[in-house]
């Protein structure tokens, strides 16, 4: 009773107080109005850490300040987290995320504007218009479901298969040709490299369970095999189709025949040569350059499409305006100045990453005669597949992966029956949001 | 002389007619007791404690009653009162579910296994042998390096191709270790018994100055062996430090993220070693559904308070 008397007065004050603090955190003033569109000012802006990207920045950004004295932009790395999209979401939240950041992933887009942290492009007069003339057809895959844009589609990473030529001679297979455009050529390759110890691997994707890793094995070959569907259209999961289970069943067996191995490998088995193939984009050409002996082919299909009929993941990066941003003035002449023609080009020679234009072959001739190993990539970039803007995003490539890992990768369930599961969960997520 | 009495500690009067004035009186002190210059002694602490520790779990409680995700400053949605859905959503949910038995795994594997190697390194270290600090210290260094640093050195020892599986040969479990679902979590149990050993060695450490040294004499003389002399001697006398040790386990086997998130790649294979803490991060942190994680995390409270309660009864009755 004694103690009670004391711990009851200050446990209540506790409890008020949190009560108090949690009941007022759900009440706030409206949203800024548009007139901010337009207020010019310096602006805040985030870059990725990629060492190419981060130069390319600092240059755009010196271009920038040197003809724009009274709206200059002040640019730092993204900080550091567990992934940048935890760090924006927690920047929102907080209300201190920059005017603009160069690395939004479109699979958080959604968050990010049901957060109420990203203004629509709709505000900017002309925008959607210019965005357009950009990136074409392109941009209706970044459309949210509101109908606006929260996004700038800035540059893509179309994901095909390099592999090793060294290994390929190695296992017996012509490495000038290697014979991975069906599936059944693909497993056949995969197990005379296996077969002759020329790699432990054939490929090896990261069999682990976090929700992007989708993107690198599953989804680059749904998008081949199925013409170029996303994940989810109109409001359904599309995957419980032929074409998904062709693409579960090729990668099961390549696990069940241990062709690409369940545990997770601690570096870069492709550049350590304990694999002979890996599922990346144009940014491997500048990695692998001088360390492996590479070519590149298009991700298979089971009837080997030719490769001007495949589509891929195109795992783009793209830029937004943050609704904490004061001068959204700036920040849109600054979003029309990163990605012109001029600096795209730039970007391209710094990186190797494709911007997300329609004409970018024909843009830049001289950098894709003076560096063809890209100019595969620039073409399969024409043809690429956006993850689905729906705002259970994370939490459907969640649903997915977590399907995907128990059949195909450990088969710990039959794979047709696992497919059909996720489609079903990534229905009533869709359906939720 | 008068009759006034006051009960030690409570400072409140016991004469049989006291006035009004002294009884308000006694009420103030009973509130802020009999030395008010204590209150802003501890008021930074409670400041703190507050901040820290009330605040966010009462609001992790009102979310997980509540429809709710996080928005940015000046953006009003409505959080409407759900009861308990959230709750439903995560009982229902097989993974979190599979989450909490994963966890009694850790926790059936990792709470006696630290409890005994504890005691008994304790033990040891506590006599006079060679190199006793060089010892301390070796046992302690993992408990103070990064997680993130020793569990690379784990990767090394029990992937596939690790040291461990080169060592026995064809006795090399196959799936190996950390994709087997039998043996993830109790691999995940036995590094965190081995890297958290040296924190909970000091406790017992600390513990075994507090015994006599003549109940050990009067042990001898009785006739009992070492066996009979650590049993009836050192194990009740570290009675409530055991008490400690088993509590503090069960706390960190309930906070388990680094492990399953670096070891076991995101609580794999297959979900195998995913933890309540894993989960909530993921739900509420990468799939913004604060209001269900929040509601696991209380459940997760609830019941690392009952199991903590249960011990501290069972272990301490006497």
């Amino acid at each position: 009773m004694k103690r009670l008397s004391r711990t009851l007065p200050a446990a209540t004050l506790v409890v008020g107080l949190g009560l108090l603090s949690a009941c007022g955190g759900s009440s706030g003033g409206g949203t800024a109005a548009s007139d901010a569109s337009t207020v010019k000012g310096p602006i805040k802006i985030w870059l990725s850490n990629n060492t190419e990207e981060l130069g390319w920045g600092k240059a755009m950004v010196a271009s920038w300040n040197a003809a724009h004295p009274k709206e200059k932009i002040t640019a730092q790395e993204i900080p550091a987290g567990k992934s940048s999209e935890e760090v924006i979401g927690a920047a929102i939240t907080a209300g201190n995320a920059p005017c603009l950041i160069f690395n939004t992933a479109p699979a958080a887009v959604p968050q990010f504007q049901k957060q109420g942290g990203l203004v629509p492009l709709e505000n900017f007069k002309g925008a959607v218009d210019y965005l357009k003339a950009r990136s074409g057809a392109t941009l209706d895959q970044y459309k949210s479901a509101d109908g606006k844009h929260y996004q700038i589609p800035w540059k893509s990473n179309p994901v095909m298969i390099f592999y090793n030529k060294d290994i390929m001679k190695k296992a017996g297979v012509d490495p000038a040709n290697p014979p991975l455009a069906t599936y059944d050529e693909f497993l056949a390759t995969s197990r005379k490299i296996v077969k002759s110890g020329a790699a432990p691997a054939a490929i090896y994707p990261a069999p682990t369970s976090e929700f992007f890793q989708s993107w690198f094995d599953f989804y680059p070959l749904y998008a081949a095999e199925s013409g170029g569907k996303q994940l989810v259209e109109d409001g359904k999961a599309t995957f419980d189709d032929p074409a998904g289970q062709s693409v579960a069943k090729f990668w099961s067996t390549l696990y069940a025949e241990k062709l690409a191995p369940n545990e997770k490998y601690n570096g870069d088995s492709f550049a350590d040569s304990k694999a002979a193939m890996s599922i990346v984009g144009p940014w491997a050409v500048a990695v692998y350059k001088g360390k492996v002996n590479w070519g590149v082919a298009p991700v298979p299909t089971s009837t080997g499409k030719s490769a001007d009929q495949i589509s891929t993941f195109s795992d783009a990066k793209n830029v937004a305006i943050y609704s904490s941003c004061k001068a959204q003035g700036t920040a849109w002449a600054v979003t029309k100045f990163a990605t012109s023609k001029e600096q795209d080009g730039k970007l391209l020679e710094a990186t190797g990453q494709m911007p997300l234009r329609t004409d970018l072959p024909t843009a830049y001739p001289d950098y894709f005669a003076k560096n063809p190993d890209y100019k595969l990539f620039a073409a399969q970039a024409a043809r690429t597949v956006e993850v689905p803007n729906v705002s259970s995003s994370i939490e459907i490539w969640q649903a997915f992966r977590d399907e995907w890992t128990k059949s195909v990768i450990f088969a710990k369930a039959p794979v047709d029956a696992s497919m059909t599961a996720a489609a079903k969960k990534i229905d009533e997520l869709a359906a939720q949001s | 002389m008068s009759s006034i009495t006051t009960t030690p500690g409570t400072g409140r009067a016991t004469n049989p007619a006291p006035s009004s004035r002294k009884r308000r009186r006694s009420r103030v002190t009973a509130v802020i007791g009999r030395h008010p210059i204590g209150m802003l002694f501890v008021a930074p602490y409670v400041l703190f404690l507050v901040t820290i520790f009330a605040y966010p779990l009462v609001l992790a409680v009102w979310i997980s009653f509540h429809d709710y995700f996080f928005t940015a400053p000046g953006i009003s949605v409505p959080r409407p009162f759900v009861g308990l859905d959230n709750y439903k959503t995560a009982l229902t949910d097989p993974a979190v579910l599979q989450s909490f038995r994963n966890v009694g795994v850790f926790l059936v594997i990792n709470v006696p296994l630290t409890v005994v190697l504890a005691l008994v390194l304790a033990v040891a270290l506590n006599r006079a042998v060679h190199a006793r600090t060089f010892l301390r210290v070796s046992f302690y260094v993992p408990y103070v390096t990064a997680s993130v640093a020793v569990v690379a050195v784990w990767l090394f020892l029990f992937s596939g191709d690790g040291l461990v599986n080169n060592l026995l040969g064809p006795l090399a479990p196959n799936p190996s270790w950390l994709v087997n679902a039998k043996l993830a979590m109790p691999s995940i149990a036995i590094f965190v018994a081995w890297k958290q050993l040296g924190f909970f060695i000091l406790l017992y450490l600390a513990a075994l100055q507090n015994v006599p040294k003549e109940l050990y004499e009067a042990a001898s003389v009785d006739g009992a062996n070492a066996w009979r002399s650590f049993w009836s001697v050192t194990v009740p006398g570290v009675k409530s430090a055991t008490t400690l040790v088993v509590i503090l386990a069960i706390i960190t086997g309930a906070n388990l993220f680094t492990e399953p998130y670096l070891l076991t790649n995101g609580g794999g294979p297959d979900g195998a070693s995913t933890s309540p803490v894993l989960l909530i991060y993921q739900k509420g942190i990468q799939q913004q559904n604060p209001d269900v994680a929040a509601a696991i995390g209380v459940i997760l409270v609830l019941g690392v308070m009952v199991i903590s309660l249960v011990n501290k009864y069972v272990l301490e009755r006497d």
